[in-house]
This record gives structure tokens, sequence and C-alpha cells, in this order.
């Protein structure tokens, strides 16, 4: 185990003590002197013309403020969609407009109508309520394939349907993957649902606006995990405001999982109406406004089939996917269901050919963009999920399936044009079977059959791609942004460092693990480096935490940053030591002239920069910061093999999780503690996922379950302890950290083992069953055994 | 409006409030101890759970005018009085019983009623009494460690399933 304090080390976190003190500062914690309560008025149909907003009673009650409409917002720009997908026929997609408030007509249950800015909550409240509106409700498309029937109602008026875009991929490997599929000698089709999530971060969302009349500067604070990219959304395409007159500032924020990564509508209110009313303005959500304005996740409608031929090896794969869109395009929706989907379909496979389609549909329900993994748990659940069943219908061992059709030579480039550059499938699988002790499978088998219990066995595979991403790629994709990230090293003249990043976070521990990266390379404790983030004023540009990319692209950049830090140090320290900096190594926070006793301590270096008498001063500016900006070459490739063991209630169908295993390669380690919380986090969330959770919408829009009242979410005594392991390690080979990114992985890895543990355990009592679609409820599970 | 007069972490604070001020609000808004959150408008999350009279209580779901005269321990009371974490607070921190931070004052003011009633729970017992408070970052597995620790048992062994 590596020392305390340096890279491989399970470092308490010091951001903790905040946490546990109840002094942590989020941003509902914040008030600014002064500040107005803004609550807002929302859709109560998913479809409906919007005829008229009778706001005057409203105006006249105690504590009023103001009252908009959609219409004091016809001058400003609608929410902008981040990312521009190209359908199969070269066409661009369908790119609604996105108002702050809606206006013409409505389109989904929590639709923003109107807002009311008071003096207090409850008398923005109590105001709201004598609004009186007058929708004509419009029938409202919710299934996906009904909104794509020629008669279908449409949601958006001046759209030409509710196709948003077909996209194709690899389109040119279409007929050869047809050919392959008509020649095999077997192929398993399997329909499945990814049903649709909601990310439900504890803390719910909350945007403060303020505005410096004397400086013309606007602030915001707000829940987000890319500040840096709110301020460049909503003030180049919503508000019209340049980045240096507008500071955006996301302090202590309460976990995201996706959901805190898009701009969102309050935002670009609370800035707007801070400047006009010359006050500051607050909006909190509740916990029902969030589920019905927070965007969802997942909603995939699939069918895939896989081919093989006589030695059961993958010869080709197709999928023909719906996905949801919601009724606007949120931020990065259009790159989910497409390049963080598609480009995944290969899997930890040599399945060489692939062909992958895409039908991304408006329908009437709450917008649907990235939650933790985005893309790739719907790429990993059908793609994990037509193997077993594939294994089944041969008869063979489905581990043995997996095995004999891995990728086991690196670099390799899949068929879906990615490249993965390192892994070893074989030796994650093989740990799996380790930890997850599978040999005693056949003897927990029994002891719950003793007791009367239906006992499963479900593994799985999963690659992702995280690290995201290299921004000439993203640029060819469609994405409308760069994805690099920023660090600013400062060092103090005692030696302390400032290390200023564009990541984000929001329970990822990175004041904790970041120091160690910096620390260690110079051989200082962590404890002289703090890290500030969250602040665009504070921090150079960045572009935020998702996509398990902090470490594998912030982190990379603080790399580079400390690197020029630690060239000019030496160049300091040779004129000290009177030698070539040529000649200088750093070692535990000491610069020594090589072979010689001659050294200089760290602190006397970062001294002479800021006190520069004795200094190069004609070859050297003074000062010791450095800024680095780092733009991966590829993704990075975490990969890994999960187990789950279930026991079946055979009377009620009820499923407990009685194992939980997760053989992890995320290549190098930074804090393995934090790795592991990472992982158990997302684990959760993917047996969330397999066993209770899914917004479930009527045929109206209506969204039956939007409160935890209705909405399972998982608790403690859901879930078992869980095993994991993340020993295996093959090094990223093209960043400096050698790191993958684990932030997603448990979520992607998670939920199909889960329902093929619970498969296996229903055929193994003799029931006749292939799938079942998620969440496994009781009820699903019971009704499956009834036949 | 009317006023309210409790004792919260040992000091005792008073201030105007409407009959439908929630104690959670009472707590945030106007002492300005904002360690208190709210994560939910149904009482099921517990990130607001506060002691009111020794007894666990989602701070959301009992207006400030009920805990009038009433001694409430909020996060902010919970270190010890030199200022270092309590022994919960500890163990919280070496398990890594947190992440983002948001449900874990109600999980540490759970975590202490329940070892008030039960020194030494077990694992089920844990993860029974905390089914009123939701994590959406742990997986639960370090918050259980870090209670079972707190209560003194060995927790030093890998956890089979």
């Amino acid at each position: 185990m590596p020392a305390d304090g340096s890279i491989g080390a399970p470092d308490k976190r010091r951001e903790d003590v905040r946490f546990l003190t109840g002094k942590g500062r989020y941003t509902d914690d914040i008030n600014v002197n002064g500040q107005l309560y803004v609550h807002f008025l929302r859709s109560p149909v998913a479809h409906g013309r919007l005829n008229g907003v009778d706001t005057e009673a409203a105006r006249a009650m105690p504590g009023v403020v103001r009252v908009f409409t959609g219409d004091d917002f016809a001058d400003v720009g609608g929410l902008p969609c981040g990312w521009q997908v190209t359908d199969r026929h070269g066409d661009p997609m369908q790119e609604p407009a996105h108002p702050v408030l809606a206006r013409g007509k409505v389109r989904h249950v929590g639709d923003p109508i109107a807002a009311v800015v008071a003096e207090t909550l409850n008398q923005a409240r109590d105001a709201a309520e004598t609004i009186e509106v007058d929708i004509e409700e419009l029938p409202a498309v919710i299934d996906m394939k009904a909104a794509l029937a020629d008669d279908a109602p449409k949601v958006h008026d001046d759209l030409k349907n509710n196709l948003c875009f077909d996209w194709g991929f690899v389109e040119e490997n279409k007929a050869a993957v047809e050919e392959a599929f008509q020649k095999a000698a077997h192929v398993t089709t399997l329909e499945l649902v990814n049903q649709r999530l909601v990310a439900n971060p504890m803390e719910p969302r909350v945007a403060i606006g303020d505005y410096a009349a004397h400086s013309d500067e606007s602030t915001l604070y707000t829940t987000s995990q890319n500040p840096h990219v709110i301020r460049l959304l909503m003030g180049a395409f919503v508000l019209g405001i340049p980045e240096h007159k507008l500071r955006v500032i996301s302090p202590d924020v309460g976990g995201g999982f996706g959901s805190k990564i898009f701009h969102y509508a309050e935002e670009a209110f609370c800035t707007f109406a801070a400047k006009q009313l010359r006050r500051p303005v607050k909006w909190t959500s509740s916990r029902s406004e969030a589920f019905i304005t927070d965007c969802h996740g997942r909603d995939h409608v699939t069918t895939i089939q896989l081919a093989l031929d006589a030695e059961n090896n993958f010869t080709a794969l197709r999928t023909d996917t719906h996905a949801n869109m919601g009724a606007y395009l949120s931020t990065f929706a259009p790159s989910v269901p497409t390049w963080l989907h598609g480009v995944l379909m290969a899997g930890n496979y040599k399945t060489p050919l692939i062909y992958v389609n895409v039908k991304a549909v408006f329908t009437n329900t709450v917008p649907v963009d990235a939650y933790r993994g985005a893309g790739r748990p719907e790429a990993t659940y059908q793609l994990e999920r037509v193997i077993d069943k594939a294994a089944r219908e041969l008869g063979v061992d489905p581990i043995a399936l997996r095995r004999q059709n891995f990728i086991t030579q690196f670099p390799y480039a899949t068929p879906v044009a990615v490249e993965y550059d390192t892994g070893d499938y074989v030796a994650t699988m093989d740990k799996l079977e380790e930890i997850a002790d599978l040999s005693g499978f056949e003897k927990r088998l029994a002891e719950s059959k003793a007791r009367g219990k239906l006992r499963g066995l479900g593994v799985n595979c999963y690659i992702e791609a995280c690290g995201i991403a290299p921004s000439n790629l993203v640029g060819q994709l469609g994405a409308r942004a760069g994805l690099y990230e920023s660090a600013t090293v400062r060092v103090n003249a005692t030696g302390g460092l400032v290390v200023m990043t564009g990541s984000h976070s929001h329970g990822q521990g990175h004041e904790t693990a970041f120091p160690q990266v910096v620390a260690g390379m110079i051989g200082i404790d962590p404890s002289m480096v703090e890290i500030v983030h969250g602040d665009t004023a504070n921090t150079p540009m960045g572009m935020g935490t998702y996509g398990s990319r902090s470490l594998a692209v912030g982190g990379s950049a603080m790399v580079r940053a400390t690197e020029k830090i630690i060239a000019k140090a030496k160049k300091i320290a040779a004129h000290l030591l009177e030698a070539s900096d040529g000649d200088i190594e750093l070692k535990d926070g000491q610069f020594t002239v090589a072979g010689t006793d001659k050294s200089v301590a760290w602190g006397d270096v970062t001294l002479a920069a800021y006190v520069p008498h004795n200094y190069p001063l004609e070859d050297l500016e003074p000062g010791l910061e450095e800024t680095a900006f780092y733009d991966p070459a590829n993704f990075t490739y975490p990969a890994g093999a999960y187990a789950c063991e279930v026991e079946v209630d055979p009377e009620t169908g009820k499923v407990t999780i009685e194992r939980f295993s997760a053989a992890d390669d995320f290549g190098n380690i930074i804090n393995p503690m934090i790795v592991d919380g990472q992982v158990h986090g997302g684990i959760g969330q993917g047996i969330g996922q397999a066993l209770l959770e899914g917004a479930v919408y009527d045929e109206n829009g209506q969204l039956l379950n939007g409160s935890y009242m209705d909405y399972t979410m998982p608790r403690a005594d859901d879930v078992p302890f869980y095993a994991v392991d993340h020993s295996c390690q093959t090094p990223c080979t093209h960043n400096p950290l050698g790191v993958k990114g684990c932030g997603e992985a448990g979520a992607i890895g998670s939920p199909p083992s889960v329902v093929n543990a619970v498969v296996d355990a229903l055929v193994r009592a003799g029931h006749d069953i292939t799938h079942i679609d998620m969440p496994l409820t009781p009820s699903r599970v019971w009704s499956a055994m009834q036949g | 409006m009317t006023k309210v007069t409790m004792s919260v972490n040992g000091t005792e604070r008073s201030g105007e409030v409407e009959g439908r001020t929630l104690l959670s609000a009472f707590l945030r808004d106007t002492l300005g101890l904002t360690g208190t959150h709210v994560g939910c408008d149904t009482g099921q999350c517990g990130a607001c759970t506060v002691h009111v009279d020794g007894k666990s209580v989602k701070s959301c779901n009992m207006f400030a005018l009920e805990a009038d005269g009433a001694s409430v321990t909020t996060i902010e009371g919970m270190a010890n009085d030199d200022g270092s974490l309590g022994v919960i607070q500890q163990a919280f921190q070496d398990h890594h019983g947190l992440q983002c931070g948001f449900c874990t004052p109600g999980m540490v003011m759970a975590a202490a009623a329940l070892l008030k009633e039960n020194p030494k729970p077990s694992e089920a017992e844990v993860r029974a009494w905390l089914s009123g408070n939701l994590c959406r970052c742990t997986g639960y597995h370090n918050i259980v460690k870090a209670i079972l620790a707190a209560s003194g048992q060995d927790v030093s062994k890998e956890f089979a399933a």
C-alpha cells in the first residue's frame, strides 16, 4: 500500500469534515441580501394550446413584485441543444425551439407557464394559485411507436413529424451485416425495454440570479456539474451576456448523476429576472417539481439480434432502438442514444460486423438526457442480455460463451469506430470468478432450495468509453463544444499550492484525490495543496464533470500544469545551486544536483520565485503559476465483469440480492477508497434500475409516480454489501496518469447481471421464461411465473 | 406570526413563524442552521432528520410551533465539545460513509438515534433502521459499515454477502 498522501493511498476525505458538521455550503444555503423568491406555475397537462394567461389577480397579491409569462421572453433566445446528430440520410436532426417559459403551447406536465416573483416564497406560491390559465388540451403522444404514426399529433407544430432523427451506424456496414445474418448458424433475438429513470440526486436543484447594475455584471449560483458550460450556453445563446459579465458559481452540489449537467430554464429565468428587477431572485426546487423538470434518463425500446456461427463465434450484431427525447431537446440529449451508445455495441467481444439503428422520438414527456452511464448502460444491457439468451438457446455456459468471444489483442479497432487502447477481459473474468466464489454457487443453491427459495446466478461484462472526450473527434460527431479540461496551478511564496480546476466535485472527492496527484509529483504533503473549483471567476475555462472524465481529463490537465511548474522550479533551483537545470532532480520536495549532495528545498525555490533577489531575472520571469489545457487523444475504456446472485420467493415473486460482486479494470488508481465508493454507488443505482425504479406515464401524459411516495428509490434494506475489486489494472496508454475513470461503471455493469440472475433462478425452477423487463418488481416476476 | 422558543443544540433560540412554517424551515431560514437539509416534500428522504426531546424526527414533518419549548439537536450539535468529530461522524469519515454530503446530516442523526436505542445493532437492524433515509451516492455499503464501526463492532473483514 502506498504511503499516505501519495498516489494510490486511501487518504480520508478532507471535505468530509464540513459535510459531517453541517458546514457544507450548498446553493440553497446561500441567501443574497434583498433576494426575492420565484415560484413557477407549471402545466398540469401534457399537451395543450395556451390561449391565455391571466395574471391580474396574482399581480395584486401581497408581496408580489412581478409576474412573468412567455411573452416577457419574446426577445430572449431559447435553451440551446449542445449536440447535433446527422441522420442516416445525411440530414440534420429536427431541432425544435425550447422557450424559457412556454409560449403558444405546453408540451409536457411541468412545462413552465408563468413565474411569480415575490418578497417571500409563500407569497409567490399563494399568488400563483390565483393565475388563470386558458389551456385547450390536445391529445398527447406518450408511446414512442404511436408518436411515429402518420396521423399522430405533433409535439412541435413547426416540425415535419415527431421523429427527431433516424440514425444508422455504421451505415456502410448495413448490407454486410444483413449478409452475415443470412449465413448465421444461429440467431438470437431479444426485445427489451430500458425503462425511463429519474436521476434523483438528493439535493434538489436551486438557482439564484443576482445583478450588479454599477458594473453590469450578472451572477448565477446554481447546482451544476459544469458551471463554465452553463455560463457559455446561457450567456451566448439565451441571454446574450458576454462571459466577462457573467459569473456562474456552483458551490457544494449534492449529487448530480448527469441531471445537473444541463442548462435549465430556471437558471436563465433567475438571471434574467434579477437584471429586470434589480434584485436577486432565488428558486429552490421541491422534490415533486424535480420529478417533472429535471431531465430523465434511459427510456429506450430495443430489438437486438446476435448472429453466431456453428462454433458459437459471434459473427454479427444488429440493434434497432427507439429512444425517447421527451418534449424538447435537452443539452446533450441527442448524443446519448447515438455516440455514447452505438459506439459501445461491440462490448468486450470481437464481433466483426455491427449495425445500430436509433430512431429518436419527441413525446409529451419530460426531456430525456444523460443519466449515470448515459447510453452505455443501454448498450451493455441489451448486449449482455442477448448473449445470455443465446447461451441458453445453445445450451452452453454463458461465461464460456463470453470468454470464447473476448477481445484479447490490444489495441483493438471495433467495427463501431473506436479503438480500445488496453484491457484484459480474461483477467477481470478470472478475478470475478474468484471474488464471487462462483465455485460455491451450487452449495448456496442447495441452501436456498432447502429454505424454499429459488436461487439464480447472473454474470455480465461491460465496457464503457470514458474520459470524454477528444474535441476534434466529438466535433466531427456533432458536439457544439470542445471537451478538454484545464487547470491552473498557483504556487505561493511559502510553498503551498492552489490548484484551480474546471472539473467539478459533487461527491467524487476531488478535494482529496487531486492533491494526491499534484503533491505526489512534487513529493510534498497533500495538505499543502488546496483545490478550487465551481466558480467561473476563480477557475480557468473548463467543461466540468460527467462521463467519468474528471481524473482522466481534468487530472491530466493538472499533471501538465504541474509539469510546467516543476520545469520552471528546476531552473530556479539550478540557479540557486549554480548548476545546469538538466542536472536537477526533484524528489520528496527536494531539488538535488544529480550525483551530488547539493540540494535546495521546495520552499526555498518557491520563495525565490516571489522574492527574486538571487534569481535569473534576465532569463526567467518571477512567480510560479502555470495553466494547462488537456485535450484527450482518445476515450478511455474501463471494463469489467460483474456477478449477481438472487433469491426469488416463489410465493410472491420478490427478488432479494444475496451477493453482488464486481471486478473492474480502471487502469491506475489514485485513491482506492474513493474508487470503491464510486463503484458501490453505481451498483446501488443499477440494482435500483433492475428491481425498483421506473418513471411511469399514463396515456394522458401524467407522471404517475412523481414523488418518493411512489417512485421506488433503493433503500439500505434493498441492497447487500458488495464485493468490489479493481486489482486488474491495464493502464490507459494515452493520458499521463494511466487512469480510465470509475464513476459510471457500477451503474453500467450491474443491471444485466441482476436480470440474468432472476431469469436463471426461474429457469432452474422449471419456468419457460426468457426475459422479464425491468424493474423486476414482485408483481412482474410473479406474473412471469404464472406463465 | 407567532413567537416560538426552543433549545437548539443547548442554546435557547426563538423567532417569529407562521402557523405553516415547518421545523426544517425554522432551523434553516430563521436560525441559519443550514446543516439540516430538505431533500423531498413527502417525508421520505430523511435528510432533514433532527432530534426533538431525544427522539429522531423528520423536521419537515413537524411545524415549528409544535417544537415550542422542546430541546432540539441538529447536526451542528453533534461534534465533541472541543470541535472534533463525534464517534459517529468520525466513523463516517473513516469508512467513506458519505460522498456528496447532502443526506449525511440526516444519516448521522438517524444513526445516533439507532445506537442510543440499540448499541450493538446487527447489519440487518442497521439497514432496517435506515429505511427512512435515502442516499443516492454510496449504495449504502459504507454507511452501514460506518454505523457498525461506530457501535464498536469489527468491520475489518471483507463482507461476504
